[in-house]
């Protein structure tokens, strides 16, 4: 499905008032405090086909970010001080540019975060990664729904889990999540393997660590819950169980005002695979691009406009305020 | 329309209308009953299912079936709650057949 036609289903619902709407009363228009996250999309590839994906990544994807807007994503860092690199796709190993990327900017003294699916790692090809990771004290964020096989199997393919913990293992075994002097960090991402919203983010990384340990022996820093966003690959499924009104109206009964001010897009700034500019990923895949009052390519960049760019918002925004609200670095509050 | 319609589920919010006093000192302990204590939220989420089940009440099975997923809880675990349920429903009914043994025994020849 294109990004109009989900844009069009989102405002289609009958169920719930409008985001914009919503917000009204709260903060209008929303806009961005700061950037202190640069997230970069290295492109849509991917090895798996993930049921909740929101870029309904692929091995058939075939956007690609090149090295030009790598480079000009290195030279907006080197000229401001943004605290945070998020790298993320599409599986992030499957741009040929990674482990050059990386290098370059693990000197920036930044923290730096990939966010990888983790089944690549111990594959011949992309084996490397784990020294690039380790050597430029990459924050490793992993996707792993479930702490059950079957479960976590049922969102992301056959023997995903097993792969993943496998390259858990690995990187425990050099000391990432052990809590070692390297203070090499390893973090899981939970997102339900459903059409319901997470739980506390404590009971659940309580239930993972024990489970983890005991079952497997690995180790992890912490667990980040993230909501589903009802768009990509995760809004084809909602239609195809006739989840996705009642998801929508889930979200919306979970409405937090309190999660307003602290949404990932007010510091945040996403790159997409060719250089243009969102509020967050999500807007990405809608093609929803940055206010025309701020410039839209990192080419274009300029920090004073982008950090008081008027946000983007549209329904698929419950997502990030149900709850506890929701974001690339888990709940919100 | 239907007796029990999946949205009015929503509608539990809204229960302290015309009784805004009550309602609020209901929700406050509903509230304090179901968070994680001294058992924990997952511990009260799966009692809170058996409740429910044993008790027909659509809702609650609706909102605590979810709850439960959220949770982490697997569908094994949620089922053996809900055969706990069910037994303590039999033995309930069961134990019951004491009055009327008692009845029998009585006032039979």
């Amino acid at each position: 499905m294109d990004a109009n036609e989900q844009l069009s289903l989102l405002g289609k619902s009958g169920c719930i008032p409008s985001f914009v709407e919503k917000i009204s009363a709260i903060k209008n228009p929303l806009r961005a405090k700061n950037i202190d996250v640069l997230q970069i999309n290295a492109g849509r590839r991917c090895n798996l086909t993930c049921r909740h994906c929101h870029v309904s990544a692929g091995p058939d994807r075939t956007e690609i970010m090149s090295k030009s807007v790598l480079e000009q994503c290195l030279a907006v860092l080197r000229s401001h001080p943004i605290p945070a690199i998020d790298i993320t796709g599409g599986s992030p190993e499957m741009n040929p540019h990674l482990g050059w990327f990386i290098d370059e900017a693990g000197q920036l003294n930044r923290r730096l975060i990939v966010r990888s699916n983790l089944t690549l790692l111990l594959e011949k090809e992309y084996s490397h990664f784990i020294d690039v990771f380790a050597k430029n004290r990459v924050e490793i964020f992993t996707s792993l729904p479930d702490y059950r096989e079957y479960r976590t199997d049922r969102q992301r393919g056959d023997r995903v889990f097993r792969r993943v913990i496998n390259s858990i293992r690995a990187l425990n075994s050099i000391g990432y999540g052990t809590g070692g002097s390297d203070d090499l960090c390893i973090n899981i991402v939970h997102n339900p393997a459903g059409a319901y919203l997470p739980g506390s983010q404590a009971a659940i990384e309580h239930e993972y660590r024990g489970h983890l340990l005991a079952d497997f022996g690995i180790h992890f820093n912490s667990l980040f819950c993230i909501t589903n966003i009802p768009i990509g690959r995760y809004l084809d499924y909602l239609l195809e169980t006739d989840n996705f009104e009642d998801y929508l109206s889930a979200l919306y009964n979970s409405f937090n005002p309190y999660t307003i001010e602290n949404v990932m897009c007010l510091s945040t700034l996403s790159v997409g695979w060719d250089g243009t500019l969102y509020d967050c990923d999500f807007n990405q895949m809608l093609n929803l691009t940055i206010d025309s009052e701020a410039p839209r390519n990192i080419m274009d960049f300029d920090i004073d406009k982008l950090s008081n760019r008027r946000i983007t918002v549209n329904n698929h925004c419950y997502g990030c305020t149900a709850g506890a609200g929701s974001s690339c670095r888990g709940a919100l509050n | 329309m239907n007796y029990y319609e999946t949205r009015d589920l929503a509608d539990f919010q809204n229960i302290a209308e015309w009784a805004e006093e009550q309602g609020k000192k209901f929700f406050e302990y509903y509230d304090s009953a179901t968070m994680g204590g001294k058992l924990s939220e997952r511990e009260k989420s799966l009692i809170a299912l058996t409740v429910a089940a044993t008790q027909n009440c659509p809702y609650c099975i609706d909102a605590y079936t979810t709850k439960c997923l959220s949770l982490g809880i697997s569908r094994d675990e949620m089922m053996e709650a809900v055969h706990t349920g069910a037994a303590m429903m039999a033995g309930i009914t069961l134990v019951h057949s004491t009055q009327m043994r008692k009845i029998i025994k009585k006032k039979e020849m």
